[in-house]
């Protein structure tokens, strides 16, 4: 009853196939750093664990040494970049079959140059097994972890830093998954390991944990069981069978007593009454897919049904499923479910786990490096390393299971700072950053998919052109562009394979391709050059400003903060005419804006607001560089401070489009300091204060924000929140509920975008929101 | 106390109405008093017969020793009976006492075809097979229908006022013979057969042919064509039921034979008879319209639930043979300590009635009337049967027992040990739990090698440690710490009795208590065919 992972591995992984050549690009990445391993060996699949150290190259920048002399006084840029080597920390987690260790083994040998372990800890009925085999192969002691352990700390960290990581299965349904949003928090919980027998596990806490029931009647039963009744050896085998079985062939259904339902009771009559129970009285011969099929459905509902005696029992409602039983199979998430909902009447969801398959190397890894205390980080998947839900799944293509498709990766990266929620949410677990779910609406998803294909080649051009005196540029930027869009191709068929697809995941994807090439900042270029001229322009912007009168400048900020924002590198229609046409100015941009009334505008309640007492303190989520930063946004927080406001501006930890960094940003408040008194004084006097959001993306998750910003946002008591940008304000954030005050401001540069919220290109979004008393 | 109503005298079952009276007398919860009402207004009916205040009058006078009595019934009757305090049980033998012997003769069994009180002494001695003179009165028929030592419990209004319609109208009703019950399940029918054997000359004489040869067919076999059996070790011997003295037959067949069945009746002309066929099961309603078109019969169609309870309440309550009907198993998790022992289901509630049959179902029994499905699980006897032939080739319950009985589970099973070495200390498993069942057949050396035998038993064991589980935890969650095992996967199946035995104990920590019946499958049947009293009783 208490084994998790599978170790009925004697029918599948006896014969070790030593022929395989592996991919090494593709599968054991980054092995060369590999500092600690771990390992689960279940019955029919291993997985591995490393963890591993990564050069990046990224944009740095810094201020000059002001010598000056021999620089053109015009295209004298305001800031250096260099580009620098960095190293982060990354797990590996990789999926292969068993058949494949010594191979993979030998592999590791050949290739691991520096690690420090000695030990590798490891999980899973058949670590014990293949004890002698890793000890030898790999010279490191292998140190055997307890299984349920191990589940448990690794389905912990999943739920804890993995957005998107649960998911409800609804078979026949649009979209078939349906991804939870985390909760600040996952605890208690119920884990019920569908291995080859089940554990049933209430999780209180991070530590506490109790194993509170199990059944004998699991996954190895179904494959024991299935084995000798269809003589079919191999699990997924007995799975494909099944998917094409008519149980009611086998299983005496309530309608073959009744001969309809049992209205009394309000059974149906389709309900199965005994399974197997025809078998018992017919002469007759079954065929292999109907016994399948009874086996799956029997053993699925006798689950079921215990997983639900044992949350009522408990009072719990989150029940997560995991094990070889489950492992992703449509088939069996979906008997599971039915089962689910059939016995708790609706009160019980069965949720699943993207990467249920790695809970016990995730956690048996853990184990091994308790002394790093992984726990303190945050972590994130990487989009570009990590092969997403059923890429391996035979239900998806049973003929073409390809060796190299057995191979399955996950990737984390280490956060370099721990991610938070924004103080300021008013229900952080409510909150879904995202407004549309790409999932869940087919024609959005046509449209991005199809938008961020047509805009690949100009992304892979800009890569090239921002590092011209690199000899492998654009071998480089070939390989990105084949990642992306064999992801997107993914995408297009499996839009679950990440999560909820939206167009943040989309942005992001194509930012962990382009650094996984190498191409760390292709905008580093353009925005220096941009924040260059933008800063020329500032005083004069200022002046004009100042020249206003109070009403006319509140209106003149405003339109200034969104004729900034159509500068915007990541919109393919602004990025064609400036393209074409470098003399696009501000000015141009700003007659370019609609008119008012715009699309959503909110501006008189917000002037009638300014018209009140000052704001305590705003933060503000800066966009992009150049133009829109400079001079739509620093005249505004100028403003804001010379009401008594104080300021919080946040832009992003790492570079993503031509979004502002938080090292930029540094830079551009240096120089503009030195141009105007007011910032000046603020920044000295701590009333405007910069700080990075924690993030490397185009769009922004309030749930996921560096501490940092939190704790100043709790300390300076925040009472207004600037949200600017599509990607911030309108594709995220544009339905966020704050506790405060909020505007959410853009331009939509996209005509999709536009038509879809009723407008035209160009359209101004002016939200301006004040929370219910 | 339980042989005492065996005991009563034929020639004074008039006695038996007080108790009788007893029996309806006491309500344990408000909520069942309020069901019940409602259920009884429902019930209704014009009187078919006159109604014949004469004769019961001086019958119920007589009743001398019903004192400390009361009844809602006999309190609206006018109050001719003294008050006791509510919940007093009626006193041990008073039903003995002061019992007016058969004078209700002159009223006929309730057929609806007949009006006038001669017509109905006419048609009553055509149709059922005796003169009515000899038949003993009608009015006490309830009370041979329930259990004496534990009148105050069982009973609901809606009988109350069956009881009383009864005594207004003074109507006197019994079923024409044969008396069957018959529960129709997935794999088997199980039949009920009350044989009289306090048939006089005279009626014998007056028996009509059909009818004996029923009677002698069913009573001097115990096989019927290729499949039927009786259970003779089951029998009930010397019974009184409806006034009637006899024997109770428990006879089973296939369902599959239900057509052979239906034809059979319909060449034996069964429908002459003019009896009712109380049925339940779900075949009751499969069936029906096959009873009717082909052998004439119309079902009289009842829930198996109510009947399973009902059923099971009468047979504890007549016992067996003098034997108690209910058992346990001391100490069930020492197997050689371990021994079957006698155990008293007087006060049977709550308890948690898991009827395993083809599928289970898993009843929370808070009173007579009064109880919930709780849930039930396809995983069953038949499932049981249907796996040990697929697997095996067997063809019959008794092979696969027999093969189970001979198999070493562990052989195909993966336990905790084969996995860990022994226990597993994280969780307090022991080395020697069921890890997962089959999980040895996951290997392929080990397919090719394993015996029938083994295979049998690993079924057995899985299915009833599955049972087992799901109980438990029902148990659990409803607060119940009596679990009855019934229904016909347990026949014969010692195996699975001690596996749920000890189950029950072991996981429980000797909270949890498994009984057993053993009249196993048949209180559906049983049931069914109280129904057939209580029906003519409301005519």
């Amino acid at each position: 009853m208490a084994e998790c992972g599978a170790s009925g591995g004697g029918s599948s992984g006896d014969s070790l196939d030593k022929s395989i050549t592996l991919p090494p690009d593709e599968v054991f990445r980054n092995l060369e750093n590999a500092k600690r391993f771990a390992i689960d060996i279940g019955g029919s699949l291993t997985k591995l664990a490393y963890y591993s150290t990564v050069q990046h190259k990224v944009a740095k920048v810094r201020s000059f040494d002001h010598s000056g002399k021999d620089a053109e006084q015009d295209h004298e840029p305001p800031y250096e970049i260099s580009v620098q080597e960095e190293i982060t920390a990354r797990l590996h987690f990789i999926k292969f079959e068993n058949t494949y260790i010594e191979a993979c083994l030998d592999f590791i040998k050949d290739h691991l140059v520096n690690t420090e372990t000695k030990v590798i800890p490891a999980t899973g009925g058949g670590a014990y097994k293949f004890k002698d085999l890793i000890e030898e192969k790999l010279q490191l002691k292998v140190d055997k972890e307890d299984v349920m352990t191990c589940l448990i700390k690794g389905c912990n960290f999943v739920l804890k830093n993995i957005p998107h990581e649960a998911f409800v299965y609804q078979k026949d349904m649009e979209p078939e998954f349906r991804f939870q949003t985390n909760h600040a928090n996952i605890f208690p919980y119920l884990l019920v390991n569908v291995g080859s027998g089940v554990s049933i596990v209430k999780v209180e806490t991070e530590d506490m944990f109790e194993w509170i029931g199990g059944s004998s009647i699991g996954g190895g039963t179904f494959w024991g069981l299935g084995a000798l009744l269809t003589k079919t050896k191999k699990f997924d085998e007995l799975l494909h069978l099944a998917s094409k079985g008519q149980h009611a062939n086998v299983d005496m259904l309530v309608q073959d007593i009744y001969g309809g339902a049992y209205q009394t009771l309000g059974l149906s009559g389709n309900l199965i009454a005994s399974s197997f129970g025809k078998s018992a009285t017919a002469d007759k011969e079954f065929s292999k897919e109907d016994m399948a099929k009874s086996l799956l459905h029997m053993i699925s509902n006798d689950i079921g049904q215990l997983a639900c005696l044992y949350a009522k029992l408990h009072g719990l409602n989150r029940v997560y499923f995991g094990g070889f039983f489950i492992r992703g199979h449509p088939v069996t998430m979906h008997t599971i479910t039915y089962s689910i909902n059939f016995f708790s009447k609706g009160e019980v969801q069965a949720l699943f786990l993207r990467h249920e398959g790695y809970l016990g190397a995730i956690g048996a890894f853990l184990k091994g490096a308790e002394q790093d205390n992984p726990n303190q980080y945050s972590w994130g998947e990487n989009y570009a390393g990590s092969s997403g839900l059923m890429s391996t799944s035979p239900e998806l293509c049973p003929t073409q299971r390809a060796r190299s498709g057995t191979f399955d990766l996950l990737e984390m990266d280490r956060l370099e700072r721990p991610l938070v929620n924004l103080p300021l949410l008013l229900d952080p677990s409510s909150y879904v950053p995202d407004t549309v779910d790409l999932t869940d609406d087919a024609l959005a998803r046509e449209y991005w998919l199809t938008c961020f294909e047509e805009a690949l080649d100009g992304v892979v051009k800009r890569a090239v052109a921002s590092q011209p005196e690199s000899a492998d540029a654009a071998e480089r930027a070939a390989k990105f562009r084949q990642k992306y869009w064999s992801k997107l191709q993914t995408l297009r068929h499996q839009p679950f394979a990440y999560g909820t697809l939206t167009v943040r995941s989309l942005l992001d994807t194509r930012e962990h391709c382009l650094n996984e090439f190498s191409f760390p900042d292709p905008y580093s270029k353009v925005k220096q050059k941009e924040n260059g001229v933008a800063l020329k322009c500032f005083q004069c912007v200022v002046q004009a400003l100042d020249a206003l009168g109070w009403e006319e400048r509140q209106l003149a900020l405003a339109r200034g903060l969104l004729a900034g924002n159509v500068f915007d590198w990541g919109a393919k229609a602004v990025s064609d005419v400036l393209e074409s046409d470098p003399q696009f100015g501000f000015e141009e941009a700003k007659r370019k804006l609609q008119e008012r009334p715009w699309l959503v505008d909110s501006y008189s309640k917000w002037l009638q607001r300014l018209k009140g007492p000052p704001h305590k303190c705003a933060l503000i989520f800066a966009d992009n560089s150049g133009i829109d930063l400079i001079l739509g946004v620093f005249p505004f927080v100028r403003e804001l401070l010379l009401r008594g406001t104080e300021v919080i501006l946040a832009c992003n930890s790492g570079p993503a489009l031509n979004d502002v960094t938080y090292s930029e940003s540094l830079l551009v408040a240096e120089r503009i300091a030195a141009m105007d008194p007011v910032v000046h004084s603020a920044l000295q006097e701590e009333q405007l204060l910069l700080v990075q959001t924690g993030s490397s993306s185009p769009c922004l998750d309030l749930s996921r924000l560096d501490k940092g910003l939190a704790t100043l946002v709790r300390e300076r008591s925040a009472d207004l929140v600037v949200i600017e940008g599509m990607g911030r304000a309108v594709h995220t954030n544009y339905h966020a509920a704050l506790r405060c005050e909020s505007l959410k401001l853009a331009v939509l540069k996209n005509a999709w975008l536009a038509e879809r919220l009723g407008g035209p290109l160009f359209s101004v979004i002016f939200k301006y929101e004040v929370p219910a008393e | 106390i339980r042989g005492r109503r065996t005991e009563v005298p034929e020639s004074a079952p008039g006695a038996r109405m007080f108790p009788t009276c007893a029996t309806r007398r006491a309500r344990r919860g408000q909520g069942a008093e309020e069901v019940g009402e409602s259920a009884g207004g429902g019930e209704e009916r014009p009187a078919r017969h006159p109604p014949a205040p004469a004769l019961r009058l001086p019958n119920r006078k007589a009743q001398g020793g019903s004192e400390g009595i009361k009844t809602p019934e006999n309190d609206l009757q006018g109050g001719l009976l003294s008050r006791g305090p509510l919940a007093a049980p009626p006193a041990p033998g008073m039903g003995d006492s002061g019992g007016q012997p058969g004078r209700c003769s002159a009223h006929a069994p309730g057929d609806s075809a007949h009006a006038g009180a001669g017509a109905a002494a006419l048609n009553g001695l055509l149709h059922n097979g005796f003169h009515p003179d000899t038949a003993p009165p009608r009015v006490p028929l309830l009370a041979e229908l329930q259990p004496q030592p534990q009148l105050p419990q069982h009973d609901s209004p809606a009988k109350k006022c069956r009881l009383r319609r009864r005594m207004d109208s003074g109507k006197k009703n019994r079923p024409p013979f044969p008396w069957f019950g018959m529960d129709i399940g997935g794999t088997l029918v199980k039949l009920v057969y009350f044989e009289p054997k306090d048939i006089t000359a005279e009626e014998e004489q007056e028996e009509v042919e059909n009818l004996k040869s029923i009677r002698k067919y069913l009573t001097s076999n115990t096989a019927y064509g290729k499949s039927g059996i009786r259970d003779v070790h089951l029998e009930l011997k010397n019974l009184t039921m409806c006034g009637r003295k006899g024997n109770l037959h428990f006879i089973r067949f296939p369902s599959c034979a239900m057509h052979t069945f239906i034809q059979m009746g319909s060449e034996k002309n069964f429908s002459s008879l003019h009896t009712t066929l109380c049925a339940t099961g779900g075949g009751a309603f499969k069936f029906e319209e096959d009873f009717r078109m082909i052998a004439d019969l119309q079902l009289h169609k009842l829930d198996e639930l109510d009947c399973l309870i009902q059923g099971l309440l009468y047979v504890d309550s007549v016992g067996f043979n003098g034997k108690p009907e209910c058992y346990y198993f001391e100490n069930p998790t020492n197997p050689e300590l371990c021994q079957k022992k006698p155990y008293c289901l007087d006060n049977p509630y709550p308890m948690l009635l898991v009827n395993m049959g083809s599928g289970v179902s898993i009843l929370a029994v808070y009173s007579k009337d009064n109880y919930k499905r709780v849930t039930g699980t396809s995983l069953g006897g038949g499932t049981f049967l249907g796996l040990c032939c697929l697997l095996t080739g067997c063809e019959t319950f008794e092979e696969a027992l027999e093969m189970a009985a001979k198999g070493d589970s562990t052989n195909v099973d993966k336990l905790v040990k084969d996995i860990y070495g022994g226990d597993y200390e994280r969780f307090g498993l022991q080395g020697s739990a069921v890890a997962s069942s089959f999980g040895n057949m996951m290997s392929k050396e080990k397919r090719e090698s394993i015996s029938k035998e083994d295979l049998a038993r690993a079924t057995l064991v899985t299915i009833t440690n599955n049972i087992g589980s799901i109980a438990r935890m029902c148990a659990l969650n409803e607060n119940i710490d009596r679990v009855v095992f019934v229904g016909n996967f347990l026949r014969i199946n010692m195996v699975s009795m001690k596996l749920l035995a000890y189950a029950m104990d072991f996981w429980s920590k000797g909270q949890l208590k498994a009984l057993f019946l053993e009249h196993e499958g048949y209180f559906g049947a049983v049931g069914a065919l109280l129904e057939l009293f209580k029906m003519n009783d409301d005519q």
